[in-house]
């Protein structure tokens, strides 16, 4: 009889396909996994501690970097807890806008997503392909924000600039051609066997685990939990628009795949109705209530708010005690608890379906650490 | 060749030993040119196609259309640091590159670009062909053993897995091929497709000609079945610690593999060297007999040669960039389950075909 030994592979933290700074320290028993361990931290910035010795207009600028591929949701959080707690009217033009940026953000996030999760599975055309989409979504937002990722574009209040001209028929152009463009992904990646070898039945994460592990996005709604924030808890003007949450019950890789690109189309959707409706408020074009960083001040109390991120429900939890700063910002972050699911999905499975479940979750490194 | 070589030696009246040393050198030149020149046009054809697939333009700044790029990356490796790290069995690591290049080249020798141009003309050269072949696999298992990574020993376990493997089903449809053409002759398999498109072993062995593709795919270790070197989990796989030469002995022995073994595909089943039409162009031109027909054919069977293993090549590098990655279980489930009964039945229906056909 052969005696063998357990092989223990520190994955990461530098590794092409841990997405970032992710450790994971992983058991090996030939190909197959023992046991996992994620190890985070790599990244942590203080965020959160950082926010109570600034102003609120001192932090927002900064809010952007929790997830630096959907800044606009966390900079919408940030404004959303401080235009509640302060009562500050949003002009809906900016809701508008916001709803539109949010859901480019959300589009240019998951085509990213796509194009890194088939790089892990070991096809490499995707990714270039991806970017392809991801730029002209990109180059639009550059436009109207004149940033690339990092936007800083919402404000207490409203948005900081109007539109420049012609930029909602750019978004209409590009949200016309967007669906040919999944279809052209569709066709090429979600028939093909090795795929579907790949992702059918791997990594599946029951229903009661994501619900015990807080999974939140397009993770739970594979799992058959049809839970969006959008839609149950609506903030903006999502309440004023039509649109599907996609849901699954197989909670694989596939279903998960399978989601996110429902919710691209989804988001088009969004996009499309929120340029109808937003010529009707355009009258005014007032894009802001006018608010003074320097003398803003949040009354005492404490609040969360809650939005749908690309990668699930992200939070804020803002406490202030009156003054100009806040006393505690807390941020719940989607990823950090894919993160602590992992080791539950993991076990068993061969060392190349780790990295396709790893991919699959879409994990974002600065948004798990802060 | 050989015969015009001792022809013109034998004409100075130099010794027969002489003759058959010096020869060796000759071949040996031949190889490493061949090799070296084949390599550096592949990667370019390879990273411009994969441009163009991948909505690029691939490299263009050195040289005109990028021409020297594959040089300029030579160089910079000849140049790098060859580092040997702490933990590592010096002299495994510094063999390992070796052992797995040195067979790669010497099969070379064994493949007819054209009618003349031969290395070594032998009776059972398929046979010697992956009998020296299967030599490097070796170099690959003492890469990963004294690498003293993690990493590399788990590339170095799969590649060895992979290639054993996929070598049966391999050889099985080579078998094929031999008893189509009643010969292990590499340039009398050639010679016996000869007679334009129809005559070509693809047509009868369709079967097999599949899975020798998808088996040689799994020998030069490429997309889909990457999995010894795939950067996704294993960073590089068995060779993630070399650096400097010896990296670039690895990248030279796969992609000089790469070549070799498209050159044996079109010998085995797209009719080697011979005209895709029925008769040579240059004999439209010339007549059979003239000295410049001969001539010019010289060149047109290398050209057909070589335009045939490019476009092998470029299905390669298609699939490339088209397909995910395998796994490791549903690799070997598919060699065994899959194309080894496959490979077997098609051998024996090859088999009743020559006997009934004649």
């Amino acid at each position: 009889m052969n005696k063998t030994e357990i092989l223990n592979l520190n994955i990461g933290p530098q590794h092409p396909s841990t997405h970032g700074v992710l450790r994971l320290y992983v058991s090996l028993d030939g190909e197959y996994i023992k046991d996992v361990k994620p190890v985070i931290g790599y990244l942590h910035r203080g965020m959160e501690k950082l926010a109570e010795s600034r102003t609120y207009a001192q932090y927002l600028p900064m809010v952007d970097r929790v997830d630096y591929l959907s800044g606009f949701f966390y900079s919408a959080l940030m404004c959303y807890a401080v235009e509640r707690a302060a009562r500050i009217e949003v002009p809906e033009y900016a809701e508008y806008l916001r709803l539109i940026t949010m859901e480019l953000n959300r589009i240019a996030s998951h085509v990213l997503w796509l194009g890194t999760f088939l790089l892990d599975l070991g096809a490499t055309s995707p990714l270039f392909y991806c970017f392809r989409e991801r730029e002209d979504i990109l180059k639009l937002l550059e436009n109207l924000t004149g940033q690339r990722m990092m936007y800083n574009y919402y404000f207490f209040g409203g948005v900081r600039y109007d539109v420049p001209d012609g930029w909602f028929d750019d978004v209409k152009r590009l949200c016309e051609k967007l669906p040919f463009m999944f279809d052209e992904y569709e066709k090429i990646i979600t028939s093909n066997p090795i795929f579907l070898d790949r992702t059918k039945g791997i990594g599946v994460l029951r229903k009661e685990t994501a619900v015990e592990y807080a999974i939140s996005g397009a993770n739970l709604r594979a799992s058959g939990v049809k839970f969006d924030v959008r839609k149950d808890m609506p903030y903006g003007v999502y309440d004023e628009i039509n649109f599907d949450v996609p849901s699954d019950v197989d909670g694989d890789c596939y279903a998960r795949y399978m989601i996110r690109l429902k919710e691209m189309r989804e988001s088009v959707r969004i996009i499309l109705q929120g340029l109808k409706n937003i010529k009707d408020t355009e009258a005014g074009k007032i894009y802001f209530t006018k608010v003074n960083p320097l003398t803003l001040k949040v009354p005492e109390g404490d609040l969360h708010v809650c939005v749908e991120a690309p990668r699930g429900a992200a939070m804020i939890y803002l406490k202030s005690e009156g003054g100009g700063k806040p006393t505690r910002i807390k941020w719940r972050t989607p990823s950090f608890n894919a993160v602590q699911v992992m080791p539950e999905v993991m076990r068993g499975v061969l060392y190349a379906d780790l990295i396709a479940i790893l991919g699959s979750f879409d994990i974002v490194l600065p948004e798990v650490d802060r | 060749m050989f015969d015009i070589y001792v022809s013109i030696f034998e004409y100075f009246s130099i010794p027969r030993v002489f003759i058959i040393m010096s020869w060796c050198v000759v071949v040996f030149c031949f190889c490493a040119a061949l090799l070296i020149g084949s390599v550096l046009a592949l990667v370019l054809w390879e990273r411009k196609l994969l441009g163009y697939f991948t909505v690029r333009l691939g490299p263009n700044r050195v040289g005109p259309w990028g021409v020297l790029q594959t040089t300029a990356d030579a160089i910079k490796l000849l140049f790098k640091e060859d580092i040997i790290n702490s933990g590592a069995d010096r002299l495994l690591f510094s063999l390992a590159p070796v052992i797995f290049f040195v067979p790669v080249m010497a099969v070379y020798s064994l493949m007819p670009f054209n009618q003349w141009l031969i290395g070594v003309e032998s009776s059972v050269g398929l046979y010697l062909f992956f009998a020296v072949l299967s030599v490097s696999v070796v170099g690959i298992l003492f890469a990963g053993w004294s690498s003293d990574n993690k990493y590399s020993l788990l590339g170095a376990v799969r590649a060895v897995s992979q290639v054993i493997s996929y070598e049966v089903p391999l050889l099985l449809s080579v078998c094929g091929v031999v008893l189509l053409c009643g010969s292990m002759n590499p340039l009398v398999i050639a010679e016996s497709q000869s007679g334009g498109v129809f005559h070509w072993n693809i047509i009868v062995g369709f079967v097999s000609c599949l899975i020798f593709f998808v088996c040689m795919l799994a020998e030069l270790n490429r997309c889909p079945f990457d999995l010894p070197e795939a950067e996704s989990e294993l960073v590089s796989g068995y060779n993630t610690e070399y650096s400097g030469m010896k990296f670039a002995l690895f990248f030279l022995a796969e992609y000089s593999l790469l070549f070799i073994l498209s050159c044996l595909f079109v010998v085995l089943f797209l009719g080697g060297y011979t005209s895709i039409f029925g008769n040579y162009v240059s004999f439209w031109v010339f007549s059979e007999e003239s000295f410049w027909g001969q001539f010019f054919v010289f060149f047109e069977q290398i050209f057909w040669m070589f335009a045939k293993v490019f476009f092998v090549i470029f299905m390669v590098i298609w699939i490339r960039a088209t397909f995910p990655r395998m796994k490791m279980n549903s690799l070997i489930f598919f060699c065994w389950k899959f194309l080894f009964p496959i490979s077997v039945v098609n051998l024996l229906l090859l088999a009743l075909f020559g006997y009934f056909a004649g």
